[in-house]
């Protein structure tokens, strides 16, 4: 079973070679593509059955002892996570495929490889066993969306642009330092033995690197007050590239944060973590309501959302840590999709200003109903997973006496709600706008839509297993909080002395 | 060593946050040796070459850190010359390369310049403007 980790990584980035060499033959291209994400998803789904019936699968790369090779582990955050994430991708390629035809859609010839190596660089950021893989992991992500971003080289994308890839470098390099720190102190890069040795490191010492890796990860994650490069640069790319953003990139910031966090235990600094996580909830929604485009609302609330993982996170009890891996799994769709109908609304008007576009519940209801169901669930309003997730962590919350951010929280919500209500009434309500850009064929929009759809019940499908996802979510929380489990399975037997 | 890490870094992040894109550039270069630096000082002293007169084991300088750091020397060396090529295309379209304002900030910040307008600290601004005149 361990291969499969594995081929989760590499499968992607051969298949990115391979596209790159056929750019020009559309068809093998486009087929190459899905067939490998498929491919990539289905193997992260028989990684979640095997890791939830017999426990964390891990590969040694080259059969190297964990202190000196690298390691891969499965565990069951990471197979949950994979899964999502995957199946994410797999529905915007479809949607990119869709695009291409329209005025408003990027290169396919460039976006298919780098989407690939994107998905193989999140692979690895999930699956990595060392801090050191994990940069390299990270900058594979980050030199893809770089790429993405600014490959269609217009004027506000490279201004943009330049601002993400500038802050984004500066904390590659904060993070390469962190890994100097870490080692200097330690003399190991590898998580499962940094955990063993971690709690040995005098108190200062363990605050000064937890700090550090806060400010490197949180400026992936985009929390406050490190998030001002994100509604900067999103809504500038094309919408496929922007559903990726952000569905992925902050989320996979978080996720390595709460990794990261758990398996050093610290919990000192959860306080902290609780101060920022309502100030990037606040923030984050009330620069959502001060913004009339479609894009550039929907990317203030991917910060805002970061501050509920965050509040889970820095409570540090089992409820609080398996609510915020319950709505990263049900915020990676949902946010992914709302992009992705923001950008059937642009393909439509030509524009995703509130002001210019109108009346499309009317005269594009399909839109209507595809924008309408993850909005509700960002909100989080029951049914949807949204609610599950938000639930969750409000209860998490009041369990351990932190009623503050649990009021903070609910704000934030209820502001939500209002930011949604706006978009709906500019964008879907009122005049009827006659569009100011030529139709785009019947079948790119069929094909745009059919893979929005996808995603819409992949949101709803997620509120559905609810009960065994919160059961696994809990699970992977007691998991985290022991760290013992991660440690050994990691490590196998206890190491030799003489391996130094 | 460390104080070179610690030179380098400075003039680095100084560099990194002026606003012309070329000393940017400079600047992620210098912070990047710097980082390689601070990963080498942390594999602890040198030693002689490994395998070579068949030195013990103990005798050899840490291994890890050289492979780390010639993975990071490689990373920020592709990405200078991303950097280096987008600073290309912005001079390309605007004809200089500095960083440009948020062109969206600076329009949602005009739309409420009417009511500020009004407010005692512009009017202090103003009067503080006047003052200075004279002497420039």
């Amino acid at each position: 079973m361990s291969a499969v980790i594995g081929l989760c990584v590499a499968l992607p980035l051969l298949a990115s070679a391979l596209v790159l060499g056929l750019r020009r033959v559309a068809l093998a291209r486009d087929v190459i593509t899905l067939a490998t994400m498929s491919a990539v998803t289905g193997l992260a789904a028989a990684l979640l059955a095997e890791v939830d019936r017999n426990g964390t699968v891990v590969l040694r790369v080259g059969d190297w002892a964990p202190d000196l090779g690298i390691v891969l582990v499965a565990d069951l955050f990471a197979a949950l996570i994979l899964l999502v994430a995957s199946a994410t991708i797999l529905v915007v390629e479809l949607f990119a495929i869709g695009q291409r035809r329209t005025p408003s859609g990027a290169d396919p010839a460039v976006v298919s490889p780098i989407l690939l190596v994107l998905a193989g660089g999140v692979s690895l950021a999930i699956l990595t066993g060392d801090l050191f893989t994990l940069f390299v992991a990270f900058e594979l992500i980050l030199v893809a969306s770089y790429v993405l971003l600014t490959h269609q080289g217009r004027e506000s994308q490279v201004r943009s642009g330049m601002t993400y890839v500038v802050i984004n470098l500066f904390a590659s390099t904060l993070f390469l330092f962190g890994v100097a720190i870490v080692y200097a102190a330690t003399g190991t890069v590898n998580l499962a033995l940094l955990a063993d040795r971690f709690p040995d490191l005098p108190a200062a010492t363990q605050v000064g690197i937890g700090l550090w890796f806060l400010i490197v990860f949180g400026t992936k994650a985009a929390i406050f007050p490190l998030f001002s490069w994100l509604p900067d640069s999103y809504p500038t790319a094309p919408t496929t590239i922007t559903a990726v953003f952000a569905g992925l990139l902050t989320k996979i910031g978080v996720y390595v944060l709460i990794r990261f966090f758990t398996l050093m235990e610290l919990d000192e600094l959860g306080p902290l973590l609780l101060v920022i996580a309502g100030f990037t909830m606040i923030v984050g929604v009330a620069g959502a309501l001060a913004q009339d485009d479609v894009k550039r609302i929907l990317s203030f609330h991917v910060v805002s959302q970061i501050g509920y993982m965050i509040m889970g996170l820095g409570l540090f009890t089992v409820a609080g840590v398996g609510g915020a891996v319950l709505f990263l799994v049900h915020q990676i769709p949902v946010k992914t999709v709302m992009f992705l109908a923001g950008g059937l609304i642009e393909d439509d008007q030509g524009t995703s200003a509130l002001k210019k576009v109108g009346g499309l519940a009317t005269s594009k209801p399909v839109i209507a109903v595809l924008f309408a169901l993850p909005a509700l669930s960002l909100a989080g309003l029951p049914p949807f997973s949204g609610f599950i997730a938000k639930l969750a962590l409000v209860d998490a919350g009041m369990s351990s006496g932190a009623y503050v951010i649990v009021a903070v929280s609910l704000v934030g919500s209820i502001l939500t709600l209002l930011s949604m209500t706006k978009i709906w009434l500019g964008a879907f309500w009122g005049e009827v706008t006659p569009s100011a850009v030529p139709a785009s064929s019947r079948r790119s929009v069929t094909v745009m839509q059919t893979a929005a759809a996808v995603a819409v019940a992949g949101t709803i499908a997620i509120a559905v297993v609810a009960g065994p996802l919160w059961r696994m979510s809990e699970q992977v929380a007691t998991d985290l909080l022991e760290r013992t489990p991660y440690i050994t399975d990691v490590l196998g037997e206890p190491l030799g002395e003489g391996a130094d | 060593m460390i104080f070179a890490v610690g030179g380098l870094a400075a003039a680095g992040t100084f560099l990194v946050t002026s606003r012309s894109l070329s000393r940017v550039v400079l600047g992620f270069a210098l912070l990047g040796h710097a980082a390689v630096l601070a990963l080498l000082a942390a594999g602890g002293p040198s030693g002689s070459p490994p395998i070579v007169d068949g030195e013990p084991a103990a005798d050899t300088s840490n291994p890890l850190p050289q492979a780390l750091s010639l993975t990071a020397i490689v990373i920020s060396f592709g990405l200078t010359l991303f950097v280096l090529a987008l600073a290309r295309r912005q001079q390309f379209l605007t004809g200089d390369d500095l960083v440009e304002d948020d062109v969206e900030d600076r329009r949602i910040a005009t739309t409420h310049e009417v009511p500020i307008d009004s407010t005692d600290e512009t009017r202090e601004l103003e009067a503080l403007h006047e003052d200075s005149e004279p002497t420039s």
